[in-house]
């Protein structure tokens, strides 16, 4: 069994020998540019060696932040943003995913092809469809003016002036990180809910629970895995987002840091900031990543050993 | 009115807010799609039918040059990108499901460290890669090949790998009881229980490759190399004509046809069940 043991792993070789380069050492590459230097015409100098590291970018960007500068706003601003879309998300979502799982019945099919379709719809193109909706004279704009949103909206200083859902609109671009994340969030919710058993319920209504105390102590804690891991999976690309605050707003009032690392390496020059920047956005990011692989691996060990 | 007696019996507001949902999530890409076949000029007024976007003698997708350029390249790119993500991610799950002991659990966490990176750390990282490791292979087509496999591989492990868990171990045992090497267990009893979800795979790593837009722009150099997802950002806001939606139109057709295909082709030979699990999987 000794030689077909090797078998396994040299099967692993070519797949693993791809991730290590151009995974993890493109990782390492932006430590490198982080940890380096530039050259006379703003180009990222590289230092491969963690001995030879220049803190200095890395640094500045830090004591920036510190000192409240634009880089503090901005990610104040992200945090801001992908908290209040991911709380939108589970206030819309449980309740589907609830439904989908535990009432749709002979719907139940039809209604998970439903939620499960738009994942499969180009991100772009769905933010195409609201900038269409929302154009000055679009439908959507239109139907909002004649139903009273859009007044409501105004009111309570969501909207900047009539018609104006496009120009620079923080709500605009929380409204679109949940169109866009939402359907990411509702499966692994309905999964949450469709494992719990059914039976733990009915034992709580058969010791003289409410319906409503059923749900709050036995269903909503038995969710709560399902929840967490939801919400880190439509966190972590929040993010990093970049073209959904661009394509709905195309204002800088409402970067998140996704825009201003795509300003610093793709439109400008200054890759070695662009780099720290990243540097500092992955090790928030960390603890989230580490979180939700930690669940996924532990559900595959559980799966494996069923 | 009666749930208003007892809104905990039977949920009829659950049924609303969830018909509501799916209405919200549906009906602005259906709008999308009709304007796309929209007579006149405009994306928000509707002035008759008409399939000229998509094949008229100007401005369609068929004959504008830097339309119809895109498409080729999208679809290039999901070919060469499948072609090399289904066997390097087929070889990998076999690999890992069998392999236990040292050093599994790290080639597994690294596998699945690519599906929760944000996009744009992957987008960094790589055009640092090509820019400063790899000048020779520079900045276009290669790369973006390159880093679309590096992430949708990942996929095609997830899948293959559920549906090993699911058919056991038993029969490579029994094949390797009956004096079958390694080889021949691999090739003759694995591989073709495994064929259902090799399709499914590489489905949707076919559909990943052409929905993607960071990586695939950070990695693109010229004109040449623009994608319809890179349309879409660049023109969405200040597209003149109804041709965009014609283009998002058409890639998502091909998108859903390709899925379809794999899920009926994953039913007929998986089970129903499985394939539906398959469905909702999400990594």
């Amino acid at each position: 069994m000794g030689s077909s043991r090797w078998t396994w792993r040299l099967l692993a070789l070519p797949g693993v020998a791809w991730l290590s380069v151009f995974f993890l050492v493109a990782l390492y590459a932006v430590l490198a540019v982080a940890f380096g230097n530039q050259d006379t015409l703003s180009q990222p100098v590289p230092f491969w060696n963690p001995l030879d590291w220049n803190v200095g970018y890395v640094l500045e960007m830090l004591k920036n932040i510190w000192h409240g500068d634009q880089f503090l706003t901005v990610s104040l601003r992200t945090i801001e943003f992908v908290v209040i879309a991911v709380g939108l998300s589970l206030l819309i979502g449980y309740p589907v995913a609830y439904f989908t799982a535990r009432h749709a019945g002979r719907w139940r099919g039809l209604v998970l092809l439903a939620l499960i379709l738009p994942l499969w719809i180009n991100y772009l193109m769905r933010m195409l469809a609201w900038i269409n909706l929302l154009a000055p004279d679009g439908l959507g704009t239109r139907m909002l003016h004649t139903f009273g949103i859009e007044k409501l909206f105004l009111t309570l200083g969501l909207l900047a002036e009539p018609g104006g859902w496009l120009n620079g609109q923080p709500t605009t671009v929380i409204l679109a990180l949940v169109y866009g994340y939402l359907p990411f969030f509702i499966l692994p919710l309905f999964v949450a809910i469709d494992r719990i058993d059914g039976r733990q319920i009915e034992a709580a209504r058969d010791l003289g629970a409410s319906p409503l105390s059923a749900f709050l102590r036995v269903t909503l804690p038995l969710s709560v895995p399902g929840i967490l891991a939801g919400a880190v999976l439509i966190a972590l690309p929040m993010f990093g987002d970049y073209y959904t605050a661009d394509l709905v707003s195309s204002s800088t009032q409402t970067n998140m840091i996704g825009n201003q690392i795509d300003e610093f390496m793709r439109q400008g020059s200054e890759k070695v900031t662009g780099a720290a920047l990243t540097l500092l956005l992955s090790v928030f990011l960390l603890v989230l990543m580490f979180y939700y692989l930690r669940t996924t691996r532990r559900a595959g060990t559980s799966a494996q050993t069923a | 009115m009666s749930w208003l007696r007892n809104p905990w019996g039977k949920p009829r507001w659950l049924a609303l807010i969830t018909a509501i949902y799916v209405l919200w999530s549906v009906v602005p890409v259906l709008l999308a799609i009709a304007f796309a076949f929209n007579a006149g000029r405009s994306r928000t007024t509707w002035q008759g039918f008409s399939t000229r976007w998509f094949t008229g003698p100007t401005g369609s997708v068929l004959h504008d040059p830097a339309l119809r350029d895109a498409l080729g390249h999208t679809l290039l790119l999901a070919v060469v990108c499948v072609a090399i993500a289904t066997p390097l991610g087929v070889a990998l799950a076999l690999g890992l499901q069998r392999w236990r002991g040292r050093g599994s659990g790290t080639v597994n966490s690294l596998m699945l460290l690519p599906l929760v990176t944000p996009e744009i750390v992957m987008g960094v990282a790589l055009l640092l890669l090509f820019l400063r490791i790899f000048p020779g292979i520079g900045l276009g087509t290669e790369a973006q090949v390159i880093g679309q496999v590096t992430f949708t591989l990942s996929y095609v492990v997830v899948i293959v790998r559920g549906r090993l868990v699911s058919i056991g171990p038993e029969f490579e045992e029994a094949a390797a009881d009956l004096g079958a090497p390694p080889r021949d267990q691999l090739f003759r009893v694995l591989l073709p229980l495994l064929l259902p979800a090799i399709v499914a795979s590489a489905a949707v790593a076919f559909a990943i490759s052409i929905d993607d837009f960071v990586v695939t722009q950070y990695l693109s150099s010229d004109a040449s190399t623009t994608t319809v997802s890179m349309l879409l950002y660049a023109n969405a806001r200040g597209a003149p004509t109804p041709a965009l939606n014609a283009i998002a139109t058409v890639g998502l057709a091909i998108t859903l046809l390709t899925l379809v295909a794999a899920f009926l082709v994953y039913r007929r030979f998986a089970g129903g069940q499985e394939a539906t699990s398959l469905a909702t999987m999400e990594v």
